[in-house]
């Protein structure tokens, strides 16, 4: 392969960029302007009717209800605000990441265990489903019975709900190697636990951590959960939107909503990465549907 | 291929890897895919089973190679290690042309010294040194089936079943891929039991091809190929090669009607 193909700019005779022939396709490389007109306009309509709510649907004695944007961000600059939201992050943080890691280990477990036998799957997959059947705030009242209102009965909570998409994504990832390469190892007398660390866990990456990612955000909500409905122990995201909603300090409130909206979004975003750092390598995740 | 090819011995000499015979094979739903099948391949012997697709021809492999167990008769393997190349590459994308080549090494306990050297030479013999740091992502087509071929190539295999491999490749990286294979055949004179649907590159890879029909899937007719092993791309165009295709495709044409 020798040809190579001249990357000269346009001269005079031809005709330049812009003219009827090549105008679309310029126009679609270049839209910068296109590009972020339509986000920033539906980002300011958003803007725009909360402002009417406020100003123009609430009466100013309910205006607490919804307070306009530059109320709530005053909240940020509130220094016992920031310091009382400051903590509670910390606390939700902390039962967040604990729960998250636990639901790691025992989903993965689980997953690879009904991986290794049909009958190992028959009977330990109608749980995971089961898991996911039960509205997890029914059980809240039973963890708390059985195990107080600490930091455990949170962590408790972000696991049951944090559980299932590692379970089904990893036992998915695991079942649907490719069957040439499953093969492969068939035809070398791959044993089980080579199988399983050199093709099937290998494989099930993308899937494991496309898993791990939904986990996560749910992870942020099973931390809030546990606070919102405990209302003791130390206090989390949960506890302090709970406060701040009985004291009527509606900027305050959407501040620490705002708050939660943003770990809920790092966490996602953190798994996100860390996935394109373990299997970005050689899997293209642009083709993931979540 | 400048080179003199070294000496293979002649078809029917070497030991004998694989033994079919009157080998059936039924599926579970009735379908009887193969029936009465009889064949041998010896080491430095290259046959080529040929015919229409759903012929039953990748049975007749995957009995071969154990994947399957025939449902009668008698299939023997005798090679302490085969090669086997899928239709499709099969490498691990999260691994290197080079971890790729190695897999195989590894799933056998080879040492790692042994695995070393076994993988250098094989990229070497396929031609895709320099390539070793690569995923299989970066790699073309071709390319990907010579890190396939390596792989095999480090156990040093005493039976290679080639199932159509080279099927999803353009012509011209089929043909150089056959020529490939022919010169690999040639230095290292295993046994091979090649799958194909095209004609003429039966004739041109082997020295004995056999046409199989369908439905159920048995053997038709046998053709002895007398071309040496010092084939080149020029022996397509020759008179004696036209006659053997023509042979073989009226045997493949009288079995599918």
């Amino acid at each position: 392969m020798t040809t190579t193909v001249p990357d000269a700019p346009p001269t005079a005779g031809t005709p330049a960029a812009g003219t009827s022939g090549t105008a679309p396709l310029v126009r679609r490389r270049g839209g910068g302007v296109t590009r972020w007109a339509a986000p920033l306009a539906v980002f300011a309509a958003l803007i725009g009717g909360w402002y009417a709510i406020t100003y123009l649907v609430l009466d100013p004695a309910r205006r607490f209800l919804m307070p306009p944007p530059q109320d709530v961000i005053a909240a940020f600059f509130d220094g016992p605000t920031v310091e009382r939201i400051g903590e509670a992050l910390g606390q939700t943080v902390k039962v967040t990441f604990t729960g998250l890691a636990i639901a790691i280990v025992i989903g993965m477990a689980w997953a690879v265990l009904m991986s290794q036998a049909k009958v190992a799957e028959r009977s330990l997959f109608p749980y995971a489903v089961a898991l996911q059947c039960i509205p997890i705030l029914a059980l809240v009242p039973l963890i708390a019975f059985w195990f107080g209102y600490g930091f455990g009965a949170r962590v408790i909570v972000c696991v049951l709900i944090a559980l299932f998409p590692i379970v089904s994504n990893t036992l998915f990832g695991l079942q649907s190697v490719d069957r040439g390469m499953r093969e492969l190892f068939d035809l070398h007398g791959a044993g089980r636990t080579t199988r399983l660390l050199k093709l099937q866990l290998p494989a099930a990456m993308p899937a494991i951590f496309a898993g791990f990612r939904i986990s996560a955000g749910l992870s942020v909500v099973g931390a809030i959960v546990g606070d919102v409905f405990f209302k003791q122990g130390q206090a989390g995201l949960g506890i302090v939107l709970d406060n701040f909603r009985n004291c009527i300090q509606g900027a305050e409130l959407f501040a620490t909503i705002l708050v939660a909206a943003a770990l809920g979004f790092a966490v996602f975003a953190l798994f996100g990465w860390l996935g394109r750092l373990a299997v970005g390598r050689w899997y293209d995740q642009s083709r993931d549907p979540a | 291929m400048s080179a003199p090819a070294p000496s293979v011995p002649a078809a029917g000499t070497g030991t004998r890897v694989l033994h079919f015979r009157d080998v059936a094979k039924a599926f579970p739903d009735g379908t009887v895919a193969l029936e009465g099948v009889d064949l041998d391949v010896h080491r430095g012997e290259f046959v080529t089973v040929v015919g229409p697709s759903g012929c039953g021809k990748s049975t007749l492999l995957r009995i071969a190679s154990g994947l399957s167990p025939a449902t009668s008769g008698t299939a023997e393997m005798d090679a302490a290690r085969i090669g086997y190349v899928f239709q499709d590459a099969t490498l691990l994308p999260w691994r290197s042309v080079l971890k790729n080549v190695q897999l195989l090494a590894e799933l056998h306990g080879m040492s790692k010294t042994a695995t070393n050297q076994a993988s250098r030479d094989a990229i070497d013999l396929v031609g895709l040194s320099g390539h070793e740091k690569k995923l299989p992502r970066a790699l073309s087509g071709g390319m990907r089936m010579r890190a396939s071929l390596a792989r095999s190539l480090t156990l040093d295999p005493d039976l290679f079943l080639f199932d159509e491999p080279f099927g999803a490749l353009d012509e011209i990286t089929r043909e150089r891929l056959n020529d490939e294979l022919i010169r690999l055949f040639s230095a290292k004179g295993f046994g091979a039991l090649f799958i194909t649907h095209s004609v003429s590159e039966a004739v041109y890879l082997s020295t004995k091809v056999l046409v199989m029909s369908g439905r159920p899937g048995h053997i038709v007719d046998t053709f002895e190929v007398p071309f040496g092993a010092d084939r080149t791309p020029e022996l397509r165009f020759t008179p004696e090669f036209a006659a053997l295709s023509g042979q073989v495709s009226a045997a493949l044409r009288a079995g599918h009607s």
